[in-house]
């Protein structure tokens, strides 16, 4: 193809994506369109995955059977969305193998909250309330993007993610009620799991790399600091409404601005964490490449007899 | 007590689901695919689900105010009644399925008696699990014949681990006193009745998958009465920690 021809192919593609058209596996798209796709929902299974760590913690030790089994449903429904993510970045033309890959070299990466230890069962309160809060904020506005199996697969994650959010808080709700023991495992998670939560929505705008890019292929629609303030501004309420503090003494309600102000956050902390220096980022590691290893006479057991049933109904 | 034989046969059938249910719980997010990793969560939720019917029931026969959560996790060691097969660890993933096999295709035939249950709350809660089960026996014999008739390695692993957990399975069919007083009034299943069936079908499975069926006579037992092997403390260590630390609170 000439260079002509493909400008013309890409100001045809770029016009689409203007149009709110949905690109489709088989549609042709520039190579950075791809490779930025496969980057940002590979890291997004591998997210799910990853994710479903530090939950799985507390499975065997939940206080009641209720919680259990809920805990357990949230849990499968992570893992149901990393395979929705992989089979939709597979539309791109790479295996799971290959970004499983990547991911146990530490090649690409996976959300950073997912590196802090749950030392309670406050924390499975937390985490569905806060962190798949937060979750759904970055998540919502994909429910648009412009690659279509991502966008079909955002719509059905983020209806359970809001059952998750909602989940969690229930569980704060039930702790901040309970006990001073309980309530004081509720505050004490949310001292822990609030800056992180914040950190999720990513950097600030003014360090933020390939965000005019990804506004117009519609894989951002919103900075990273106005994610931030919508997620401060819904979830401060919610803290107030069960009688917990946000651990920010610099938290104000702004009647100008119709919106809090905070205080600063740690990114020296956060940066540490994504290079991959965090509380838990080595035991992550340790355990999906462990669980890997450990399958893998498993999957190729599964290969050889698939192997056989074939050969055998061909005779 | 109030119900004292029945409320015993329902811990009897209640624990084993409970404790293979723990089982599995454990292997959440370390399967070797993700596939089985959510299948065996699966099992797990089912497993606690049932749990949870069986254990409200319970509750309600008593009727001393005692709930679900604690009948699952405020009883002494001694007082669990699953079989010693369901407590076994999760050695490697031939041992899971090992497990979950040799108890699916008991369960599978003891919900389908237990359906005739003359009680009809118990004949209601085996006709719902019935089905779940139906789809764990199709899972674990699955996996049974990919293992046995896959490679070298995997036949190896997967006979390794028949072999060990087969002195667990006669356990199955023994009666206890509970039993005995429940299958006379119609309300319980005469387990005893249902060896032969349970050979036939695990035998059978074991051929299609390459496997042998071991030879050994020797069993163990135990686990009814409350005696089990060492692994149950650990387990239990974990299922009733939150109680055990912060009683008499809500969740
Ligand atoms: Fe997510
Ligand atoms: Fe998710
Ligand atoms: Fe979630």
């Amino acid at each position: 193809m000439s260079e002509e021809q493909i400008k013309n192919l890409e100001e045809q593609f770029e016009a689409r994506i203007a149009r709110d058209e949905k690109i489709e596996p088989k549609d042709w798209m520039p190579e950075k369109y791809r490779k930025t796709h496969i980057r940002q929902m590979s890291q997004h299974a591998h997210s799910e995955i990853v994710g479903m760590l530090p939950e799985g913690n507390w499975i065997t030790r939940a206080p009641s059977l209720r919680r259990k089994v809920a805990l357990l449903a949230k849990v499968q429904d992570e893992a149901g969305h990393g395979l929705y993510l992989y089979s939709a970045t597979e539309t791109l033309g790479i295996s799971r193998d290959e970004m499983y890959e990547q991911l146990h070299t530490g090649k690409a990466k996976y959300s950073s909250i997912f590196n802090y230890p749950t030392v309670t069962w406050a924390d499975m309160g937390a985490i569905g309330w806060l962190v798949d809060g937060a979750a759904i904020i970055n998540q919502v506005p994909l429910c648009n993007t412009s690659y279509g199996p991502y966008a079909r697969a955002m719509i059905r994650v983020c209806k359970e993610e809001s059952f998750h959010q909602r989940q969690g808080y229930e569980i704060m709700i039930k702790l901040a009620n309970g006990t001073p023991e309980q309530k004081d495992m509720a505050q004490d998670a949310l001292n822990r799991w609030w800056w992180p939560s914040l950190m999720m929505l990513g950097p600030t705008d003014d360090v933020s790399v390939h965000t005019a890019q990804s506004m117009k292929w519609k894989l951002k629609r919103k900075s990273n600091d106005d994610l931030r303030q919508q997620f401060i501004d819904q979830t401060v309420p919610q803290a107030e409404l069960i009688g917990l503090t946000i651990p920010d003494p610099d938290l104000k309600w702004n009647e100008e601005k119709g919106s809090y102000d905070f205080g600063d956050i740690d990114w020296d902390e956060f940066w540490q964490v994504v290079k991959g220096h965090g509380p838990m980022n080595k035991e992550r590691m340790k355990a999906r490449v462990g669980a890997w290893e450990r399958g893998e006479w498993v999957r190729d057991a599964a290969m050889a007899h698939a192997e056989k049933k074939q050969e055998r109904k061909e005779k | 007590m109030k119900n004292e034989n029945l409320y015993n046969y329902l811990l009897g059938i209640a624990d084993n689901s409970l404790i293979l249910g723990q089982r599995m719980g454990e292997l959440c997010g370390h399967g070797p695919s993700l596939e089985t990793d959510i299948a065996c969560t699966n099992i797990s939720l089912d497993l606690f689900g049932q749990v949870r019917s069986y254990f409200q029931y319970a509750g309600k026969i008593v009727g001393d105010g005692r709930t679900e959560d604690d009948i699952a996790m405020l009883r002494k060691e001694r007082d669990y009644k699953n079989v010693l097969l369901v407590e076994q660890p999760n050695t490697n993933f031939a041992f899971t399925i090992g497990r979950q096999f040799l108890f699916d295709v008991y369960h599978l035939i003891f919900l389908a008696e237990l359906q005739k249950s003359n009680d009809l709350t118990l004949s209601a809660i085996a006709n719902k699990c019935i089905k779940e089960v139906s789809y764990h026996v199709r899972f674990s014999s699955d996996w049974v014949k990919r293992l046995g008739d896959g490679t070298e390695e995997s036949k190896a692993k997967m006979q390794e681990a028949i072999d060990a957990l087969w002195t667990y399975t006669d356990e199955l069919f023994h009666q206890t006193e509970a039993d005995v007083a429940m299958v006379a009034k119609g309300i319980g299943v005469d387990v005893t009745k249902l060896k032969e069936d349970y050979y036939l079908r695990v035998g059978e499975l074991l051929k299609e998958a390459t496997l042998h069926v071991p030879e050994s006579k020797w069993f163990q037992k135990g686990g009814k009465e409350g005696i089990h092997t060492e692994h149950l403390g650990y387990l239990l260590s974990d299922l009733q920690y939150m109680q055990r630390t912060y009683p008499n609170m809500e969740w």
